[in-house]
């Protein structure tokens, strides 16, 4: 199980969190086409590595918090709030 | 007390137990004695019961392999009734006082079992059985293989009834978690917990030092007494627990472990206070595993016959437990170890008539075996065992196979070597590397930071050394975790000189040699698969079902590995392992739900006036985690004649019914509207302060997501309501574009849910009732408070909210409180009521107002449907964006062949609807059935005088009036029924205005 630093509370545990899934996607704007909406709604990436995540803190702030995970080795390497900068290690 | 004779507990000895406390338990009905400290397989085998089980596939006789939770073959049911416990290891359930069990896998008894006859047909048995002789008819599976599988094959009888015993969960964090009390674990414990780490010792028997022998000297002292003193040292330290009976079985990411604790497992009866079992989670920022190792079974004919047992399991039974497994025990080796089980069975006076180690020269330890007149024969390896239900004699041949002697004996001590314990480790997939030096897997365990190994768990076989090398890994992983460590030294004992292991994984023969016992895989089987291309080894795991068992092979998996290389010409660690998973021992399902069962396996929310619908006599109904009246029968009534009056007396009079579990939303900023906009299809930047709106919202990917009123309590300010259901999900759905879509709108909102509780008040007698109860707080006149006007006003003290909105259709009011005023509301507008014929009525009768009212809620909120699905097409705003408006244009969603809303009622007025059914037509040209739609909600209403429904059919409202069948598989109910407009009642909105 993680431990997941929320920007707000500090390091919780995993289960006061849910998943919200890719967070490297984002809303397009409303003139955008279907396709775009399309993508944006069903279009996955499934990353070997490195991922970028919403993790929603429920059990908590009610935030959602940018995760930056390993989905190979379950490391998380850091965390941010939304629109708030990322970080990655180096070989990301 | 009267107490049975134990033919064969030695007169002298036996650290473990107590022998002024005799205990009785029976097996397979018959009663014998044993001592408080015996373990159920000790007990039995004082009493001279070798013979315990039948084998899984063969229902050959099986005796007791091992002293440890590694046990393959002593596997029982133990206790009775409800609390009766299949497949527990009679090598680790602890006597007590009037314990019963009963052997499994035999019928119709333990000594004449009718499915043995099964090895006589054993060639049609071999590897891949089970695939093979149930491929073909496929028609016969159900009816006639599985059910033969299930007799044959069945290992014991879970109880039926629910588990009476109690459980519960626990959490630690600690600094480091040593695995293991042996002698590497003690001695880390001690090195870590001097340091003032946080430490926990965990060790899964009722007593620590693992396999120290009797004999054994630690420090100049004996090493149960070294074992007393560290024990005592390590209480001393106010940082670091002792954990016995505590057993880690998972192992997971971020070194996370999962421990079974047996609280009450060896008692009689588990005392009121304490659950059965506690389920432990540990977060262990280091771990030092000292699992130690196992020792494996030697492969040879007619090795499982019982009195075969593992030379390290003779030992412990002797020196612990006082118990001659034996009058006379041959002893066959690959190695040292043996000698001192030997040596011990000299000391305990049994007769060793042979010891054949399969080494070619002598070591140091044979010669003193020599010395001390043991028959020690070398280059000698045991042929086959002989006897039935007890091994009579042991056969030996020479390395070439050649048959040297026939020796009598009843029991056989066997030892192939060790195998390190990896089965915790691996769990993480790190793959064992293998050590020919010494015959074995070690972990690899350099790669990742986090974990130690000490002792014989990684290939130290040697006291002193294992000593040494957990106590330097206690210090050193304190040190990493920056902690002081004082230099101290480790505990020590005489060094031994080891001779060296010889391999010996399949002694010469032809008959049955078990390699898997509680599988019944042989090593002929091995041969099998190998031969039919079942070479991989995670192939030949599945195919022969090889350490697929309950104990996942712990005994049998290396002797396999190693067959199956020789039959493939290659080293063992080219045929590698396969993996082990959690659990590494088997954990009763109610340890893992703990508390989390019946009432208890989710929080119960009750409602404000749950007290009030209580001395109603409401029936509830759980909507959720929330418990919902769902009627209030009167004396005698039954629950559809109860609706039906609840229905019909809220459209004759006034009717009561508890809102407050729908979610409530408040809304502040000054885009609060504007977010609004962007949530909802229709729009809100001109509703006036003052008044509600009926609001639906999509999913991005233009479905129907949920909907409710949403009221403008001031320009910036909103009150939102959702679905009881998906209170939760719109919350959610809100934050994700409030704070990582649209960051910019200033709009921010909380759940009010549990803040404000609500009633509404339904009928044409409505606000005479509210009038009565507010007496004049509020003006409800149809001009201060009209349809969809909104109010706050202060009613004794405390401010409420009145919204003048219907979901049944008549005239009501939906009337919110603080949630602690919640009671006093619900009495007062009753005793109010009182003169107006007043009834609470419950969410069934809501159903049926709603559905009559040709409201849409959760059936037609299927999570499939588009508003214009719904027939609130004309609510999409064309002038503005909002969520699922751009998906919701695609092909498939706006297709004129979509199924619509309408509504539905039977031609024949007294049949009966049902939800579900289909709309079907020409089902007797066709054959085939077609669904048109389908009927998501019915009522039997009392304002139409028949059942009527709402539902879903291609061409919607262009049906009105056409007959069509509803077929409803589930009863073969067909009927014909006519597509109506949804709204059955009062289609001008005349009541709800007035
Ligand atoms: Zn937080």
């Amino acid at each position: 199980m993680h431990r997941i630093k929320c920007p707000f509370c500090g390091e919780r545990d995993e289960s006061e969190y849910i998943y919200q899934g890719d967070a490297s996607v984002s809303h397009p704007p409303f003139d955008a086409s279907i396709g775009d909406f399309y993508r944006y709604v069903y279009v996955r990436d499934n990353p070997k590595g490195w991922h970028r995540e919403w993790w929603h803190h429920v059990g908590g702030c009610r935030m959602w918090v940018q995760v930056a995970r390993n989905t190979l080795t379950h490391e998380i390497y850091a965390t941010a709030p939304a629109g708030g900068v990322l970080d990655f290690p180096e070989d990301a | 007390m009267r107490t049975h004779k134990q033919p064969c507990r030695l007169d002298t000895g036996g650290s473990s137990i107590q022998r002024g406390k005799p205990l009785r338990f029976s097996f397979d009905g018959k009663s014998y004695t044993g001592f408080e400290g015996d373990t159920l397989a000790s007990a039995l085998l004082a009493n001279g019961k070798h013979l315990v089980g039948r084998s899984f596939k063969y229902h050959r006789p099986r005796g007791i392999l091992t002293a440890s939770s590694e046990e393959p073959n002593a596997l029982v049911e133990l206790r009775k009734g409800a609390f009766r416990e299949p497949n527990t290891r009679a090598t680790t359930i602890e006597l007590f006082e009037g314990l019963v069990a009963k052997s499994q896998n035999r019928f119709p008894s333990l000594a004449f079992d009718v499915l043995s006859v099964n090895q006589l047909f054993s060639r049609f048995m071999g590897a891949g059985f089970y695939y093979k002789t149930f491929m073909w008819p496929s028609s016969f599976w159900e009816p006639v293989y599985e059910k033969f599988i299930r007799r044959a094959a069945g290992l014991g009888r879970a109880a039926t009834l629910p588990d009476p015993d109690r459980y519960e969960h626990a959490h630690h964090h600690c600094d480091v978690l040593v695995i293991g009390g042996g002698a590497a674990g003690l001695a880390a414990a001690l090195s870590a917990g001097r340091s003032g780490a946080r430490v926990i010792l965990a060790e899964e028997t009722p007593r620590l030092g693992g396999s120290l022998s009797r004999t054994d000297i630690i420090d100049g002292a004996p090493a149960d007494e070294w074992v007393r003193n560290t024990r005592r040292a390590l209480e001393a330290l106010p940082e670091t627990q002792i954990k016995t009976r505590f057993c880690v079985f998972g192992y997971y990411d971020n070194n996370i472990f999962a421990a079974i604790e047996r609280v009450g497992d060896h008692l009689a009866a588990t005392p009121k206070h304490l659950p059965r079992q506690r389920l432990h989670t540990i977060r262990a920022r280091k771990v030092i595993f000292a699992t130690g190792a196992l020792e494996r079974p030697v492969v040879f004919d007619n090795n499982d016959i019982p009195g075969v047992m593992l030379s390290s399991a003779v030992r412990c039974y002797v020196d612990r437990f006082a118990v001659a497994p034996g009058k006379s025990v041959a002893i066959a080796t690959n190695n040292d170890d043996a000698y001192h089980t030997a040596f011990a069975l000299l000391d305990a006076g049994i007769n060793i008539p042979v010891l054949a180690d399969a080494r070619l020269a002598p070591s140091a330890l044979s010669e003193r075996a020599r010395q001390l007149g043991i028959r020690v024969q070398h280059a000698m390896l045991p042929q086959c065992a002989h006897g039935s239900h007890r091994v009579t004699a042991l056969s030996l041949q020479r390395t070439d196979g050649a048959f040297a002697e026939r020796v009598r004996c009843d029991c056989i001590g066997v030892s192939g070597g060790y195998s390190p314990n990896v089965s915790l480790i691996s769990q993480r997939g790190e793959r064992p590397r293998w050590r020919e030096d010494i015959l074995a897997f070690v972990p690899e365990t350099n790669k990742t930071e986090d974990i130690g190994c000490a002792g014989a768990c990684h290939g130290v076989f040697d006291l002193n050394a294992c000593l040494q090398d957990g106590f330097d890994m206690g210090e050193r992983t304190a040190k990493e975790l920056g902690f002081d460590v004082d230099t101290q030294t480790a505990p020590s004992a005489p060094s031994q000189e080891a001779g060296a292991i010889h391999p010996l994984w399949r002694c010469p023969g032809n008959g049955k040699a078990f390699v898997d016992f509680q599988n019944d895989v042989t090593a002929d089987d091995i041969h099998l698969a190998n031969r039919e291309g079942y070479s991989s080894v995670e192939h030949l795991k599945r195919y022969t079902t090889l350490g697929m068992a309950t104990d996942q092979g712990r005994t049998s998996n290396v002797n396999g590995l190693a067959i199956l290389a020789l039959a493939q010409g290659k080293s063992i660690p080219e045929v590698g392992t396969t993996r082990y998973r959690p659990p590494a021992v088997p954990v009763a399902i109610g340890a893992f739900a703990g508390h989390e069962r019946g009432k208890n396996f989710q929080p119960v929310r009750r409602t404000a006036m749950h007290a009030c619908h209580e001395k109603f006599g409401a029936v509830f109904v759980e909507a959720g985690q929330w418990m919902r009246p769902r009627y209030y029968p009167e004396l005698g009534e039954n629950m559809e004649a109860a609706i039906w009056r609840e229905a019909k007396l809220v459209r004759e009079n006034v009717g009561v019914c508890d809102v407050s579990t729908l979610g409530k939303i408040e809304l502040f900023g000054e885009d609060a509207a504007e977010f609004l906009n962007r949530l909802y299809i229709n729009g809100w930047s001109k509703l006036p302060v003052g008044k509600a709106r009926y609001g639906l919202m999509l999913r991005e990917d233009g479905a129907v997501f949920d909907d409710g009123t949403t009221s403008r309590l001031g320009n910036n300010h909103f009150l939102m309501t959702t679905t009881t259901a998906n209170a939760a999900a719109v919350l959610a759905h809100m934050e994700k574009y409030a704070q990582t879509v649209w960051r910019d709108l200033d709009v921010h909102f909380c759940s009010a849910t549990e803040q404000w509780c609500g009633v509404s008040v339904a009928g044409p007698l409505a606000r005479e009732t509210l009038k009565a109860v507010f007496k004049g707080a509020v003006d409800l006149s149809n001009e201060a408070l009209p349809f969809m006007g909104v109010r706050e006003f202060v009613w004794n003290g405390t401010t409420a909210r009145i919204f003048r909105i219907s979901f049944s259709g008549e005239l009501a009011y939906e009337v919110n409180v603080p949630w602690g005023y919640g009671e006093a509301m619900w009495e007062r507008i009753m005793d109010a009521g009182r003169a107006f014929n007043i009834i609470p009525y419950g969410t069934e009768a809501l159903g049926v107002l709603r559905i009559e009212k040709g409201h849409v809620a959760g059936s037609e909120l299927d999570g499939r449907t588009t508003a214009t699905d719904m027939g609130l097409g004309s609510m999409l705003s064309s002038k503005k964006q909002f969520i699922g408006l751009p998906l919701s244009r695609r092909e498939g969603m706006t297709s004129p062949k979509r199924p619509s809303l309408v509504g539905v009622k039977p031609v024949k007025p007294k049949q009966r609807l049902r939800g579900g059914a289909h709309f079907v037509t020409d089902i007797a040209k066709k054959g085939k059935i077609e669904s048109l739609g389908w009927i998501s909600s019915v009522a039997d209403s009392p304002a139409v005088g028949c059942w009527i429904g709402l539902g879903y059919i291609q061409g919607g409202h262009t049906r009105i009036g056409e007959k069509v069948t509803a077929w409803y598989p589930m009863k073969n109910e067909m009927i014909e029924v006519e597509i109506c407009d949804p709204v059955f009642v009062d289609p001008k909105g005349e009541r709800l205005h007035g």
